[in-house]
């Protein structure tokens, strides 16, 4: 958090030989929304933007509701030399983390706010510009960057056409959702967007963060901005425990879904749960045919930002082995503030095939990218 | 080779829940008026679906009567939940749907009845038994009331409050509540439940009871973000919170998650003035069963080590929820020098009362 990337990198890089990193979480931003995004816009919802903003389930039109810890929530060294906001910036960001990171695979998750928002008609339209913007600005300026495929997912049909619109186009790797969505992610209103997903042979991910309405609490608002972050996690639970719950992998048996930015230590407490639930009351779920564990190990994989920091490192080691390594993405979560420095995230010496796995393989295997 | 509880002489289960067996018994304990509404207005009866009556998990199958209310008299406690665990203090939370109501007059009404009828079916029957003051939680006022109105009656050993409320746990509005638990001695217990004023999870309402009781557990870790980020611990250092029927095997992960954070946000938190888990471990202490075990013994001992802590731990049946057959509701795993900690040692260190002279109810 906060140290000095160029600096400390110049310190390590001449020790020894980098490995190369897949990094499962990178947030790109436009230098304005006006200069980047509405060229892919109509006019029609260029002047509604300008009209009307942008209306979220949220009170505040130009914030969040709980203000970040720090501007952007970026990192203070993340502002590109050329001005604009962090991430906004190609050429910085590959002298900053791309390059010194020595980044093979860089996922792009754009939290751009085309999703969530309010207006169907007009989340479909942003969700379509800032699809075509990754393409334009990044993707097909830097092979290493992936893009994800924003979809308006409180509207699975406009959903499944911008994923069929986008089926096959090698620029994007996953379908992009974000966690706070306004009914648990489980329930068959969003399944038409599993079906396309599955179809166009694209993992579904979920990005921590959005605006569903209900507080991110079962007992209400939280005070602090530091609760809501924490409490992405279980938002996060709650969102696979309803797809766990009402079928969706049983129902979508090639569904691969990422949980991005959510932590991952709490997973092995949330399959005991489950499973003990599951045994418990069968007969209310008999659609749910293999203990949720199972399912869960076969079809969620987790990146690892912000990677938790048990006391004893082995502690770490346990629960990764509870999850299983295959099932973990490593992630940067640049240009935030809370990023996990490659060199740094693994407190503990690994074995060099758990080690690859978790920083490059695993990823490139669950993308398609290792043939 | 799992331990039984039969072989240790002090036994203290600190979450049994007797059933309230229909509205009518609860009249005699409330005033004309509120009677007369019960009775004009039809109002139902306070089951709640957190525990719908017949769902397996809610009573073990050996502990459903072929007629009548489960777990509804002293009798009934005492054969089933008593005796065949060598049960000495067992502590009744009765989880009776009083914080679901809108009206905070009519909840303050329903917790006095609720808590007389505890007193006079239960504590005053059976040497063995304690309770936790139900309040209304709808109004702090009112239940700070509520807990003056019970303290001087050393067999309220903890004040119940669940987990899911209107607003997280740690909000100053609730602190009256906490000033007066402490003041008298008194835990707070955090029950699994929710008041259902708002959706279970932060996604909305779930389709399946399944998904709505394992949604607890998301809020259990919410509630000890809220505990500590608001500053419940350095207002009332004294203060211990019950996590009962919440599951125990999330709550390191838990505080790893919460201690990185602080390390980042500290700023917005200044009270906060020590690690999470650090201030955690003094002040929380969650029951024993529900117990959501790793699937083998030794992954079971690992995750012990992870609580960093023998000290946290309360031994609970949870009666009459089936969470285990027969008397196993010691896993293995647990040593026996762990099991004496969990089962006599440490209810003693968290509910002062239980170490204190009785005086029931009658100012000494």
């Amino acid at each position: 958090m906060n140290v000095d990337i160029l600096t400390h990198e110049k310190s390590i890089s001449k020790t020894r030989a980098r490995m190369a990193i897949a990094d499962c979480d990178i947030h790109p931003s436009p230098k304005s929304v006006e200069i980047e995004i509405f060229p892919f816009l109509s006019k029609r919802w260029q002047e509604y933007m300008k009209t009307y903003g942008v209306i979220y389930r949220q009170g505040f039109p130009t914030g969040p509701a709980f203000p970040k810890g720090q501007p952007n929530a970026a990192r203070r060294d993340s502002y590109p030399t050329s001005g604009g906001k962090p991430g906004s910036d190609l050429a910085f960001m590959q002298s900053q983390h791309l390059g010194p990171n020595n980044i093979q695979l860089g996922v792009l998750n754009p939290l751009q706010c085309a999703q969530g928002v309010q207006n169907q008609d007009f989340s479909a339209a942003y969700c379509n510009a800032v699809n075509q913007w990754q393409i334009e600005q990044w993707t097909s300026k830097d092979h290493r960057l992936k893009a994800s495929l924003m979809v308006p997912y409180e509207d699975p049909l406009a959903s499944v056409k911008e994923i069929e619109k986008w089926a096959g186009n090698e620029h994007f790797i996953q379908v992009l959702l974000l966690s706070r969505t306004a009914e648990p992610l489980g329930q068959r209103k969003y399944w038409p967007i599993y079906d396309a997903a599955c179809r166009a042979g694209l993992p579904v991910a979920v990005h921590a963060f959005g605006y569903g309405g209900a507080p991110v609490t079962g007992g209400g608002w939280p005070s602090f901005y530091i609760e809501e972050m924490v409490g992405h996690a279980q938002n996060t639970q709650s969102l696979l425990t309803s797809m766990v719950i009402e079928g969706v992998f049983e129902k979508f048996p090639t569904l691969k879904l990422i949980l991005i930015e959510a932590g991952f230590a709490w997973l092995p407490a949330l399959s005991w749960r489950l499973d003990k639930l599951w045994d418990r009351m069968r007969d209310e779920i008999p659609h749910v045919s293999r203990p949720p564990s199972q399912l869960i190990r076969e079809h969620v994989w987790l990146t690892t930002q912000p990677m938790e920091e048990p006391e004893e490192t082995n502690q770490l080691l346990d629960t990764i082995e509870w999850i299983g390594w295959e099932n973990l993405l490593f992630a940067t979560d640049y240009p935030h503030w809370d990023y996990d420095d490659p060199s740094r995230a693994m407190p503990i010496k690994i074995g060099k095939q758990q080690k690859e796995g978790f920083f490059l393989n695993n990823a490139l295997k669950l993308y398609g990218l290792d043939q | 080779m799992a331990i039984s509880p039969n072989a240790f002489s002090n036994v203290i289960d600190c979450d049994i829940h007797p059933t309230v067996p229909s509205i009518d018994a609860l009249l005699p304990y409330m005033n004309e008026h509120w009677q007369d509404t019960i009775v004009q207005r039809g109002v139902h009866e306070l089951e709640t679906i957190s525990y719908p009556k017949n769902a397996p998990l809610t009573v073990r199958p050996d502990w459903r009567l072929e007629k009548g209310v489960p777990a509804a008299n002293v009798d009934l406690i005492k054969r089933q939940a008593l005796d065949p665990f060598g049960t000495s203090i067992a502590v009744l939370n009765c989880l009776y749907g009083v914080q679901l109501l809108m009206s905070e007059d009519m909840a303050s009404a329903f917790a006095s009845a609720v808590n007389d009828w505890i007193k006079a079916e239960f504590l005053d029957k059976e040497p063995r038994l304690r309770a936790s003051i139900v309040i209304p939680t709808q109004s702090p006022e009112m239940a700070v009331n509520e807990i003056e109105r019970l303290a001087n009656d050393k067999r309220f050993v903890s004040v119940l409050m669940l987990v899911m409320d209107e607003n997280p746990l740690g909000r100053r509005l609730y602190w009256p509540i906490y000033a007066a638990a402490e003041r008298h001695g008194l835990p707070i217990c955090v029950h699994a439940g929710s008041t259902y004023k708002h959706p279970v999870t932060s996604v909305g309402w779930p389709s399946y009871y399944t998904e709505d009781y394992a949604s607890n557990a998301a809020a259990f870790h919410n509630m000890v973000s809220s505990f500590i980020c608001e500053g419940v611990f350095a207002k009332f250092s004294d203060l211990k919170i019950v996590l009962a029927e919440s599951g125990f095997t999330w709550f390191p992960a838990h505080l790893w998650r919460l201690t990185k954070f602080w390390r980042g946000l500290r700023a917005e938190i200044p009270w906060v003035d020590r690690p999470p888990i650090e201030i955690a471990r003094d002040h929380f202490r969650l029951t024993l069963q529900p117990i959501d075990a790793p699937p083998t013994t030794e992954q079971f001992e690992r995750l012990m080590d992870h609580m960093g802590s023998d000290e946290i731990l309360l031994y609970s049946t949870d009666y009459p929820h089936w969470q285990f057959d027969e008397t196993n509701v010691i896993p293995d795993g647990i040593s026996k020098g762990l099991a004496i900690k969990i089962m006599e040692q440490n209810p003693k260190n968290t509910y002062p009362r239980l170490s204190a002279p009785l005086n029931n109810g009658i100012n000494q």
